[in-house]
């Protein structure tokens, strides 16, 4: 069963899989949540604006962006974004924009709707009472959001936007279908090219399966730290 | 700057000749829609079996339905999609590795089978938080009348735990529909592939995506509504419904 495997190929395409297609996955997942993270935010005070039309474009947009397949946004945003570049520069023809730009944009907007949610969530899980006493503080509603919400509810997310952004980490993947040398676009074309898929593809889900496995195991212990102190 | 809008474009026929490129996002859905149903069978039987079993008592048990759930979980769908169609006809003993590789709609089954095992570890999930979320009470009680350890699960403890994880069994149902468009990449021509496939034949980009945005939307309302409908039908009087938590998902 196993004997006709060749799991030379891995030592070989190691370092052009790391160097090339892991760095890739990395710069994009922290890129996507570090700016995800901070559109969701905003996209969550928008949807809890007591203004009704800010609050039904932001809600319209996650729900949307919810309901529609990874896979087919980023197809959308793939074809849109070339246009909305044009767009914006005044360009006669669509812009020519590189892979990785394409599927960061993608990134961004649609994690952007689930960190969305979890802020939401957590920025109501803080008692109105605080927020009233910010007021009566003679604190603005910037000032209150910035100092007293935002730091408690993104503390009490935390462990649900650690998780959404291991669940990010392994969406990248689903780059593959733009052809994008992430790592398990390397590991594709490795696999494709010595006729290697089986010690390819597992060798992949191996090492997804550590990174995710170690980074939600620290999700765990961190939750219960939180847990503990609050 | 200008794109050439062709809304008309629906009724036009498409060259895989299956009628009309309308016709072809259609049947589309019904590859996705099979897909999904079938896979969601497969993922609430096992997903039931194995969230029970990290429930039971004995410890071996527990473990293995964890180290079950953490490997479904932390390897990413694309990845285990590859591993059941290019990787297990290569394991198993070469005559099931043949038959599996002539198999007609090969992708579709593999589809079928890798998101259902896929959901089946979130399935778990819940069913686990819901039987966990019962008062210690309502087992002991199944045991004081005199219930066996299985009678108490299906009369006692599974029907209140399923009541409870209603809403987030739902958001995962429109997650097995949503997760089906990853089954593109090994050939399986549902609604998304389709969308692909009338935007390369016909260049209309925009009108392409929109129709498969506009059908996942309504299939994402009326799965909602059904299932509101579902819950409310179901519900045990006294008991208020579950506060839907918010989960990380995609």
């Amino acid at each position: 069963m196993l004997g006709g495997l060749d799991f030379d190929v891995i030592q070989r395409s190691f370092l052009y899989l790391f160097k090339e297609g892991m760095s890739f996955t990395l710069t994009l997942t922290l890129l996507a949540m570090t700016a995800g993270i901070v559109f969701g935010t905003m996209l969550a005070l928008m949807r809890l604006s007591s203004f009704g039309p800010l609050a039904a474009i932001a809600g319209g947009y996650v729900n949307v962006m919810r309901a529609t397949p990874l896979v087919l946004v980023i197809f959308w945003f793939y074809f849109l974004v070339p246009w909305i570049g044009g767009w914006l520069i005044g360009a006669s023809e669509p812009i020519k924009v590189g892979a990785f730009v394409s599927s960061l944009v993608t990134f961004i907007m649609f994690e952007a709707a689930y960190y969305c949610e979890i802020m939401r969530a957590g920025i109501q899980s803080i008692p109105r009472g605080q927020v009233s006493a910010g007021l009566a503080l003679g604190l603005n509603y910037a000032q209150t959001m910035a100092n007293i919400v935002l730091p408690q509810a993104f503390r009490n997310m935390l462990p649900v936007l650690l998780t959404q952004s291991i669940i990010l980490f392994q969406d990248t993947s689903l780059v593959y279908v733009l052809s994008i040398t992430d790592f398990l676009g390397a590991a594709s074309k490795v696999a494709q090219r010595d006729g290697r898929l089986v010690e390819m593809y597992l060798f992949v889900a191996v090492v997804y399966f550590i990174i995710c496995l170690v980074m939600s195991q620290y999700v765990r212990r961190l939750q219960l730290r939180l847990a503990v102190i609050r | 700057m200008k794109y050439n809008w062709n809304w008309g474009i629906f009724w036009q026929q498409s060259p895989e000749g299956q009628g009309t490129y309308f016709q072809t996002l259609i049947w589309g859905l019904g590859w996705t829609l099979a897909t999904a149903l079938i896979a969601w069978a497969i993922a609430l039987a096992v997903g039931s079996i194995v969230g029970v079993l990290r429930t039971t008592p004995n410890r071996w048990a527990v473990r293995l339905g964890n180290a079950y759930v953490e490997l479904f979980r932390n390897i990413p769908l694309l990845v285990q999609m590859f591993l059941w169609f290019f990787v297990v006809p290569e394991l198993v003993p070469k005559a099931w590795g043949d038959w599996l590789k002539q198999l007609p709609n090969s992708s579709f089954y593999t589809a079928v089978v890798c998101l259902g095992f896929y959901t089946s570890a979130r399935v778990a999930e819940q069913v686990r938080a819901g039987i966990l979320s019962l008062p210690r009470g309502q087992r002991m009680a199944g045991t004081a009348l005199g219930l066996t350890s299985a009678q108490t699960y299906r009369y006692v403890l599974l029907p209140m735990a399923y009541r409870i994880i209603m809403p987030p069994l739902t958001s995962e149902f429109l997650n097995i529909i949503k997760n089906s468009a990853v089954a593109l990449t090994i050939g399986l021509l549902e609604l998304t592939a389709r969308a692909r496939s009338m935007q390369e034949f016909s260049f209309q980009v925009f009108e392409a995506f929109t129709a498969a945005t506009l059908i996942y939307i309504a299939v994402n309302i009326v799965v909602v509504f059904g299932m509101r409908r579902l819950e409310r039908k179901v519900a045990v009087p006294g008991f208020i419904g579950s506060a839907a938590a918010p989960l990380p998902g995609h």
